[in-house]
């Protein structure tokens, strides 16, 4: 099956593999800043950018379209800003209400161009959840300027974004001029969102900008291959959400970009090692859900290496009960390990660890080692 | 104007306040050059803040910082900047010695890499804190002293005049408090100016040489022996120096 040979789904593809690239990269930054309501906030206040451009210029032209909702997200980020400083109001409830405010001044003027009898508005309102049917290759060619311009800046200053992401006071006493720098990657941010609109739209833009890097958070220890693993989460549900909804009559393409990338970030969630749930389950949950369970254990450990050339050496009850405060319900905890293959009974009614039990109480030993340095 | 040079940080008359409420209120400080000088107060005291408007991380409402004389403007690189361990998110995708790295990112200057000649800095600074072993570690998986002395070894990479540290004992284990000690120690011997923000009070005689006592206004700063009297200290902690009086304090 020749996927590809097909020119709109082809521009479709490419188009949002673009933005997924951009809104992975540049939405690590928002999600390790703490700034996903941010890209929340700033999608949903370039709905009036939007179709104030166009009620002016009376152009659908993408580069004014873009340029009139980055212009909004920009001044919904300052309304944010002048909200906290001025006011008592916290900032996420200043992000709250500066989304809210613009979201619906976009919709009133929405509306009240589509009652005005002009033809030349009609297709604007997709901007609410997105056509990735209508781009044409001029949309594309934009959008792959202005994130490609967004890259190269972010590569060019990364490391001092770094720094400026993990401690700005620091940065600032480097001599860093932080305010700036943190406006210029709140820019980037709002070009990221904005290079998406016309395909996944305002409302569900926020999804792009944050699940990408909190996906792929899970699978790195360090910043660079987190953001590159973003970027290609952010590619890889753009090009399957774009094949999937072009096969499958009736599925829009954003939303199906935005579930498939949904997806990916709840399986990361699980699966990723070290970080996942699954994986910490795994490595912690038995034991750490009966903190009751680890002293029997350790003395069951300890006992077991007074015989280390035969671990499975059984211990009776009375022994491990001298070990422990008098008050210890030892054969209950006991068999309570046994339910969690911890613990096993040898002959004669002896206790002794499995090697899983082992292995967790050597787990054990090692985190209160590294916890006590 | 001699005299000024000899002050490795100067403060006059700083006064700073959030939403309207003065947090600190007139601050008149010298710190003369090479001296390991304790900032203490009480909760709220504006240590934190006395030491970040200093930087000019915080707007003061009013007042003026000179460093070795100079205006503070234009003055960056000149303090190493060593913030509370606990502000900050040790989840950060990163490891050790990419944060020691940072250290040199005020002199390897706009769109530049950092190569061989910055890790082996970052190294050395890791060596000095006993911490060259956990160069590759994710930072989320250290433990609270380990932390601190990662924070210490970044800005010893800066190899700045001044070293400001703010409450870099907080927390910490026994061994990183005597390290933390020994390099402070180190960088005095080398002619290095020393401020920290410190809460505990048994230990001010041991480890500095000078203090400033601060709750919102200085109540007063100068070397140890004259000024850390039980007087100052109540005037600066309020009824709560009852438990003071016997660390010794009060015998001086």
């Amino acid at each position: 099956m020749d996927l590809f040979g097909d020119y709109t789904l082809r521009l479709v593809a490419l188009g949002s593999a673009i933005l997924g690239a951009t809104s992975g990269a540049l939405g690590s930054f928002a999600y390790l800043r703490r700034q996903s309501l941010l890209g929340d906030a700033v999608s949903h206040a370039a709905l009036p950018g939007i179709v104030l451009a166009f009620m002016l210029t009376g152009s659908k032209v993408p580069l004014v379209l873009m340029v009139g909702a980055g212009l909004a997200g920009w001044v919904g980020t300052l309304a944010v800003q002048l909200v906290v400083r001025r006011s008592r109001v916290p900032y996420d409830s200043a992000l709250g209400i500066v989304l809210a405010v613009f979201f619906g001044a976009g919709l009133v003027l929405l509306t009240h161009l589509q009652k005005l009898p002009n033809a030349a508005q009609a297709g604007l309102e997709s901007f609410l959840f997105g056509q990735a049917a209508s781009l044409l290759k001029r949309d594309v060619v934009t959008m792959a300027v202005l994130g490609a311009a967004a890259l190269v800046v972010l590569i060019l200053l990364w490391k001092e974004f770094k720094v400026l992401s993990f401690d700005p006071d620091f940065a600032a006493s480097l001599g860093l001029p932080v305010r700036r720098l943190d406006g210029l990657l709140t820019l980037l941010l709002v070009v990221a969102i904005v290079i998406g609109l016309q395909t996944v739209g305002v409302v569900l833009m926020s999804a792009m900008i944050v699940a990408p890097g909190a996906a792929a958070r899970q699978w790195s220890r360090r910043l660079a291959p987190m953001v590159l693993i973003a970027a290609a989460i952010g590619i890889f549900s753009g090009i399957t959400g774009s094949i999937f909804s072009s096969y499958i009559p009736r599925l829009p393409t954003g939303p199906t970009i935005v579930l498939v990338l949904s997806a990916i970030f709840l399986a990361s969630l699980f699966m990723a090692p070290q970080r996942g749930l699954l994986w910490r389950s795994l490595r912690f949950g038995v034991l750490r859900t009966a903190p009751d369970l680890d002293p029997v254990l350790m003395r069951l450990f300890a006992l077991s290496r007074q015989h280390p050339d035969d671990p499975e050496h059984g211990h009776s009850v009375a022994v491990i009960q001298t070990m422990s405060p008098p008050e210890a319900k030892v054969v209950a905890a006991l068999e309570r390990l046994a339910d969690r293959g911890l613990a096993q009974r040898t002959a004669g009614g002896r206790w002794a660890p499995t090697p899983i039990g082992r292995r967790e109480a050597r787990r054990i030993l090692d985190r209160e080692a590294g916890e006590g340095s | 104007m001699n005299e000024r040079e000899n002050w490795a940080l100067e403060v006059e008359d700083l006064t700073v306040a959030y939403a309207d409420k003065p947090v600190l209120w007139d601050i008149d400080l010298q710190v003369p050059k090479g001296v390991k000088m304790a900032i203490i107060g009480p909760n709220g005291a504006g240590k934190s803040t006395l030491v970040k408007a200093a930087m000019g991380l915080i707007k003061p409402v009013a007042g003026e910082v000179r460093i070795f004389g100079e205006p503070r403007d234009g003055a960056e690189g000149q303090i190493a900047y060593v913030p509370q361990r606990t502000t900050l998110s040790w989840d950060f995708p990163t490891d050790v010695i990419d944060v020691v790295t940072m250290g040199t990112y005020g002199r390897v200057g706009w769109f530049r890499r950092c190569g061989a000649t910055e890790k082996a800095e970052a190294m050395a600074a890791l060596e000095q804190v006993g911490m060259a072993d956990f160069a590759r570690r994710p930072i989320a998986a250290l433990s609270g002293g380990q932390q601190q002395r990662v924070l210490l070894a970044r800005a010893l990479v800066q190899d700045a005049p001044i070293y400001i540290l703010d409450e870099p004992f907080q927390g910490v284990d026994a061994p990183t408090e005597r390290a933390i000690i020994e390099v402070l120690d180190d960088l005095a011997d080398a002619g290095k100016t020393i401020i920290v923000v410190h809460h505990d009070l048994q230990t001010i005689p041991e480890y500095f040489d000078a203090v400033l006592l601060l709750n919102v206004r200085a109540i007063d700063s100068g070397p140890v022996e004259e000024v850390f009297t039980e007087e100052n200290l109540r005037l600066t902690f309020g009824g709560r120096v009852g438990v003071l009086a016997a660390s010794g304090a009060g015998e001086v």
